[in-house]
């Protein structure tokens, strides 16, 4: 289990997060929802070492990552698709891919690794040889979260995934989400301005609103409550 | 005819000079976007040690590998102390950090070695090849020069291509951020950039000195070449940097036998402007990624 507990960070004057707390259990998808600004990506920012808080701590299985670099938080099974620019553009499909498994595994298991993502995105290994940058928005966002999953994480940060996707791919990409997630033991910490499609897949839901937790609640709750919604999700 | 060959003979042995000088400011330019204007007088204190271990009687190749040795150690040191604490401030303040420490190795070489100009000698002879009973401007020591600078190219070209740890390099280079994400410790990785570029840069220096007048200030011209050749090569590329070098050298040695070695520093620099006039991204630069 992902725990944060009483987390607050300062840009300079502005405060981005203010006492922020989040439970997000094994086998399930947990929404972080808001709007621009809310500090969604913060969160996630620095529960991955990126963002150091002024207070706070982040705990995986009891054990507190908040102080550790970047490097050894990853090395603990946090795995991390920032926003839009997470696929490597200007080296091949496969060493995106390889780069993602290189720090926890030899060369045949990685192999073996690679090979499931690429049975599990057909398109990508289509692609292998060619450069990041040629892969439509749909395909790099598959490769970023494939080379997310071939690390065999056991937490997973997801910063919008849905951003600049075709509704039908977004579709696509929240079922693969939530078949690869229920029932196993990975933690997934989805951010999304795209509530509706966030909300149709995740179990757990926390809205943000200028840095604070509005409301953290089963997802079917905040699903159902129309004055939140139209307060905070915009729809 | 013979002048012409012998010109562009000495250009290419130049020119492979200059190339090892292009990667070296390349391996730190394409990780850190810094110009790192002490690459030559680290390369000349590292060839000044080697002369003094020669001068103490140690064999040839064993100054020459401690030379460059010293040199992987001298840049790990220089990036962990000088420039480290630097990141994250305005570009600028490491470039003048890197004059900074020209002016104190050249100082310092002064007051060990004397500011007098010296001998350095060859790894092999310098009298030139003959084919048949022609001697062309080419020596045994050329033939090396050529060898081991194309050695370092592709090594370097293999190391970034076919290896995890190329690709770690690479992928702190193109976005440190994510590579971080995805667990590469880019901080020694940055080191290690360094730490190979002054091994480029001591092998420049040890090659070039047995044809300069070997003093605290011989690598300053050479630097200024190698600049050239990185910028015609683009600043990011290893290929870049040997083509870079190639033209850098020819172009200096048109200059110098035909109108006069004096004017050759004067060649290079209408060479840098006509290379940035018609070409300002480099021969071998990357495309502009486009983000989406």
């Amino acid at each position: 289990m992902l725990e944060v507990e009483g987390l607050s960070v300062s840009y300079g004057a502005i405060r981005a997060l203010e006492d922020v707390a989040l439970r997000a259990e094994k086998g399930m998808i947990t929404a972080v929802l808001g709007a621009n600004g809310a500090g969604k990506t913060t969160l996630l920012r620095t529960i991955t070492g990126l963002v150091k808080p002024t207070s706070g701590t982040v705990t995986l299985d009891g054990e507190k990552l908040t102080g550790m670099a970047v490097e050894d938080i990853v090395r603990h099974g946090v795995a991390h698709v920032p926003e839009g620019r997470g696929v490597i553009q200007e080296i091949t499909v496969d060493e995106n891919l390889r780069l993602g498994a290189l720090w926890c595994m030899g060369r045949s298991e990685r192999r073996v690794a690679m090979e499931e993502i690429y049975e599990l995105f057909p398109l990508l290994s289509e692609r292998r040889h060619k450069h990041a940058s040629t892969l439509s928005g749909g395909e790099r966002q598959m490769l970023a979260i494939g080379r997310a999953l071939v690390s065999r994480p056991r937490v997973m940060l997801l910063d919008e995934p849905s951003l600049g996707l075709a509704p039908i791919v977004t579709a696509q990409l929240m079922s693969m989400l939530r078949d690869r997630t229920h029932g196993s033991d990975i933690t997934v910490v989805l951010v999304e301005q795209n509530a509706r499609s966030a909300l149709s897949v995740a179990q757990r839901a926390v809205v943000l609103n200028l840095g604070k937790v509005v409301v953290a609640d089963d997802a079917a709750a905040v699903a159902a409550d129309s004055d939140l919604r139209h307060h905070y999700l915009g729809f | 005819m013979s002048l012409f060959v012998n010109v562009t003979l000495n250009g290419v042995a130049n020119g492979m000079v200059f190339a090892a000088m292009a990667l070296a400011l390349v391996f730190i330019f394409r990780a850190t976007s810094i110009v790192n204007f002490a690459q030559g007088a680290m390369a000349m204190f590292t060839t000044f040690i080697a002369f003094s271990l020669l001068d103490r009687g140690l064999g040839y190749w064993e100054a020459f590998a401690a030379a460059l040795a010293i040199g992987l150690v001298l840049g790990a040191v220089v990036e962990r102390i000088l420039i480290r604490p630097l990141r994250g401030k305005p570009e600028i303040n490491p470039v003048i950090v890197t004059i900074g420490l020209l002016i104190v190795l050249e100082g310092m070489a002064g007051s060990i070695w004397g500011n007098s100009a010296r001998g350095f000698p060859p790894a092999f002879s310098q009298t030139g090849l003959k084919f048949g009973h022609t001697k062309v401007a080419f020596s045994h020591f050329d033939v090396f020069i050529l060898g081991s600078v194309l050695a370092i190219m592709v090594a370097t070209m293999a190391l970034f291509r076919w290896t995890n740890l190329g690709l770690r390099m690479r992928a702190s280079a193109f976005a440190p951020e994510v590579a971080r994400l995805l667990g590469v410790r880019v901080g020694r990785i940055l080191t290690l950039g360094w730490a190979l570029a002054a091994v480029a840069g001591s092998l420049a220096g040890l090659l070039v000195a047995p044809t300069s007048s070997f003093s605290p200030y011989y690598m300053d011209l050479n630097l200024v070449f190698g600049f050239t050749a990185a910028v015609i090569g683009g600043l990011e590329s290893p290929a870049g940097a040997l083509v870079g070098g190639l033209i850098t050298g020819l172009c200096v040695s048109y200059v110098g036998g035909y109108l006069g070695s004096s004017l050759q520093p004067l060649g290079a620099l209408a060479l840098l402007m006509v290379a940035l006039m018609a070409r300002p991204q480099g021969i071998f630069a990357r495309p502009e990624a486009r983000r989406v």
